[in-house]
């Protein structure tokens, strides 16, 4: 399809603006953790520690400079790679946060394969048949699941699947993982509660997205030249609502990066998530940082994504 | 005689209101198409003219449901098949050309596929052929382009051409029957003329069957053999098109026929009206839209229109879509501040923005806009929205303003028990009455009528109009009479604007504006209005290279 140079320009500016909203995140991100409660300094020495000796570590960390320019310092850190040193582990945090993000990344790949494809078949065939049982029975899942709270979900599927039929193992990290069976079972549990959550908003706004284009007088145009309803569907509702629903998909799947703290803790998984609330638990501020500025990334990119498309789509900006 | 090609009988159609109130919305209709026959349907909105027509394509808008009777189209029997058996119908033996084009071509696709989509539907034939007849039907629409127009989305063409595009994709599967619903209401009139012409030809050629629907009788009267009146889902009066013109039976007919009788408008203007300042005076105004930059607006509007109103005269502003009349309204109220030119009422120079002018100077001029749908907070009673500009004008309260209330809603010809409704419950014609009383209350000097009879059914609208004409009289006021429509300007006003693309073309006297217009375009303009002889578009000399050249198509 021939796109006009102005679709381009369109996609540059709102890569653009992304930037602009990344820098002013990041300074958020920063001062913010400045506003957290306790010193560094006077949590690594300990209740003992002498006013002398936490002045004196405080005077090594830098942490006495004014806070513009460690922001500064911090920012210029970030922009060539260098996320700072842990103040709790003294580990290079891109170390520590490398780790567990490709944890993270990996449930969130498997359950993306798995959510979208089927989040979007239900929504569109809700749609397609409204009214219908099946619609019916969707729409009461959807907001059933809604509704129940994941750690509910994740408490019940360690209760029925690992505890009473012992099908799965409880815990997922550092379970068998030899083979590609034993590892689908220990993926299994995270990625169903995560499933659950997540494509029941994403099936809602697909359908209601969908819903909105069929009531459409082009749409009633192509019932009235004969078309089926899976033509009238998918070939004139769903291209106009793309836009729309890469939108409820990339929410949604934002979710995955920084929303699952619950979910990994239930299954004792080993992702961004927890790490992050282990680092507040420890005032480690590089680490807090550089896990917020993750999920942020994460999340800019996933709505520029969605954008884009919503831009790609938009026929009046074809040629 | 041969055997029709529809027959319908004792059609019911039922509709769910939405407090879940079942009606009949068709009550009890019989008619027949012949084969190569146009019949109309003519009638106020909410008679159930797209309905019937619908139906015949055995479809129903969500929410209705066809409860008796039968429809027989060809050797289909539509009201016994089930929707499988009717999508197969739709497009081969009977197709549809919609109201809105524009809205009903698919904004993602391009025009061609749309177009050729019902062969490929019913597998009529192979694609190229497709291409090849679809090409030859643009030609004989007199599309321009033929060949390569099919290769662009729809917004990049225009309404008009959109219309007969519409017109391309019901007749590529050769149908039996077309149904025209409203094809050439949301257009221009000189657009309108390009259209029907168009229609015109292609059903002659092809001998199909058509429905027209319209609210327009002078439409009808030009490419109809027969027509269907109805009136709140039952049918009235039917007739061949010269008889129901020149013979009409029923009352309603009737008064559908009287709407569009001249009527003389006797000025109420007095002599002494000379002696006072102009109730407004405009030179050189000009507006736009978008940031002002060295003294001009980014998106221009208006350029350098003036004129003079004198007090107790109408001046009517015509012109069509995109002419800028609104946008002139709304420069005068100073909603969209100008940023060149001069507005005076009464002698008193007005700032460009109202948000610089006086309680006072505001009072004087009020405006109405088109939709009082829009217009009127859905959910505050009639009493609160006419107290409002009693309270701010006036400082009206309590019982005073009460009564004010019950004299404004009187002077309307409303009710006054009316006060405690909401908007939404009351009919078009009373709403837009509403619309009107809130103008009102302001007590003002010169109202600016934006299109406000446009969305009227006829009989409504001529109701409305003599309302307006008894107002003047008692209060002495003064109207701006914004309209596309110039049958309503010549009922009401004293002289005419003629505008085009932002520019004023001249001025002409209400009363003889055919007789005295020299721009061309403002003679282009008059001689497309559609005229209720049947006869009227055969004989019409018009000069499709002119109307081209005029609006820039």
């Amino acid at each position: 399809m021939h796109r006009s140079l102005q679709t381009w320009l369109l996609v540059a500016q709102r890569l653009g603006v992304a930037l602009i909203t990344l820098v002013i995140v990041s300074f958020a991100v920063f001062f913010a953790t400045e506003l957290l409660p306790g010193d560094v300094a006077e949590i690594l020495l300990g209740q003992a520690a002498t006013p002398e000796a936490v002045a004196g570590l405080r005077e090594a960390m830098g942490l006495n400079e004014p806070a513009i320019s460690r922001f500064l310092s911090w920012l210029s850190g970030l922009a060539t790679g260098d996320m700072g040193r842990s103040y709790v582990n003294d580990i290079e945090v891109a170390d520590l946060l490398g780790r567990r993000l490709s944890n993270s990344l990996r449930l969130a790949v498997v359950v993306t394969v798995i959510c979208v494809p089927f989040a979007l078949t239900c929504g569109i065939a809700a749609a397609m048949w409204k009214g219908s049982i099946l619609d019916r029975l969707v729409s009461i899942l959807t907001i059933s699941v809604i509704s129940i709270p994941e750690f509910m979900v994740a408490t019940l599927a360690v209760l029925v699947f690992a505890v009473w039929l012992s099908w799965l193992p409880a815990l997922s990290y550092g379970a068998d993982a030899s083979n590609f069976g034993a590892l689908l079972k220990a993926y299994a549990m995270p990625v169903i509660t995560l499933t659950c959550v997540v494509s029941a908003q994403m099936i809602r706004m697909t359908r209601a997205a969908v819903i909105e284009t069929i009531n459409t007088p082009y749409v009633e145009m192509a019932l009235l030249k004969g078309a089926s309803r899976r033509r009238m569907v998918l070939r004139h509702a769903l291209p106009n609502a793309l836009g729309p629903i890469a939108n409820a998909v990339a929410l949604s799947l934002s979710y995955l990066v920084g929303g699952v703290i619950i979910v990994e803790t239930v299954f004792n998984y080993p992702g961004v998530a927890k790490l992050m609330v282990d680092a507040v638990a420890t005032r480690d501020l590089p680490l807090i940082q550089s896990c917020a500025m993750v999920f942020c990334v994460s999340y800019l990119s996933l709505i520029t994504l969605a954008d884009v498309v919503a831009t790609l789509s938009n026929p009046r900006l074809r040629k | 005689m041969t055997q029709p090609l529809v027959s319908v009988r004792d059609l019911v159609i039922g509709a769910v209101t939405d407090s879940g109130r079942k009606v009949d919305i068709i009550r009890k209709v019989d008619f027949d198409i012949q084969p190569g026959e146009i019949v109309a349907l003519i009638g106020e909105s909410g008679s159930g003219k797209t309905t019937i027509a619908l139906s015949l394509m055995g479809h129903c808008r969500p929410g209705c449901s066809i409860n008796g009777g039968s429809i027989r189209l060809a050797d289909h029997d539509v009201t016994k098949m089930n929707e499988a058996k009717r999508a197969s119908l739709r497009g081969t033996e009977v197709a549809y050309i919609p109201q809105s084009a524009a809205a009903a071509f698919n904004p993602s696709q391009r025009i061609m596929d749309q177009v050729i989509e019902v062969t490929h539907i019913h597998n009529l034939m192979p694609r190229a052929e497709a291409e090849v007849k679809a090409v030859e039907l643009f030609r004989a629409l007199a599309l321009p382009e033929p060949e390569t127009i099919g290769r662009r989305y729809p917004h990049q063409v225009s309404g008009g051409q959109l219309q007969r595009l519409s017109a391309a994709m019901a007749l590529i599967g050769d149908p039996q029957l077309v149904i025209f619903d409203e094809p050439t209401t949301a257009l221009d009139v000189t657009t309108q003329i390009e259209v029907l012409r168009a229609f015109r030809s292609v059903m002659k050629a092809s001998g199909m069957a058509g429905v027209y629907v319209s609210h327009d009788l002078a439409v009808v009267a030009q490419i109809a053999d027969r027509i269907i009146v109805l009136k709140a889902g039952q049918i009235q009066e039917v007739g061949p098109t010269r008889e129901i013109l020149e013979k009409p039976q029923h009352s309603y007919t009737k008064d559908l026929l009287s709407a569009f009788d001249p009527v003389p408008f006797a000025s109420v203007k007095t002599a002494e009206a000379k002696a006072v300042p102009p109730i407004l005076e405009v030179t050189g105004l000009s507006a736009g839209y978008g940031p002002v930059r060295s003294g001009e607006a980014e998106f221009k509007v208006l350029d350098n229109i003036s004129f003079k109103m004198e007090k107790g005269t109408n001046l009517g502003v015509i012109g069509e879509s995109g002419s800028g009349k609104s946008t002139l309204a709304r420069a005068v109220a100073g909603i969209l501040p100008r940023y060149r030119g001069d507005v005076f009422s009464q002698g008193e120079a007005l700032s460009p923005d109202l948000k610089d002018r006086s309680k006072d100077q505001l009072r004087r001029t009020q405006i109405v806009f088109q939709l009082a749908d829009t217009a009127l907070n859905p959910s505050q009673p009639i009493e609160s929205i006419l107290s409002r500009p009693l309270k701010f004008y006036h400082g009206m309260t309590g019982a005073a303003r009460e009564k004010r209330v019950i004299e404004l809603l009187d002077m309307v010809q409303l009710p006054a028990a009316m006060r405690h409704r909401l908007p939404g419950e009351l009919s078009g014609g009373q709403k837009q009455r509403v619309n009107f009383a809130r103008a009102l209350a302001a007590e003002p000097d010169l109202i600016l009528c934006d299109e406000i009879t446009s969305a009227l059914d006829t009989v409504v609208a001529a109701a409305m109009l003599d309302l307006l004409k008894d107002l003047q009289k008692d209060l002495g006021l003064s109207y701006m009479f914004i309209s596309h429509d110039l049958s309503t300007v010549e009922a009401i006003c004293d002289d005419v604007l003629v505008m085009l693309k932002g520019n004023l073309v001249e001025a002409l006297p209400a009363a003889h504006m055919s007789q005295s217009a020299q721009h061309p375009y403002s003679r282009l303009l008059i001689s497309s209005v559609p005229k209720l002889d049947p006869d009227w578009l055969a004989n019409l000399e018009h000069d499709p290279e002119l109307a081209k050249a005029m609006m820039g198509r």
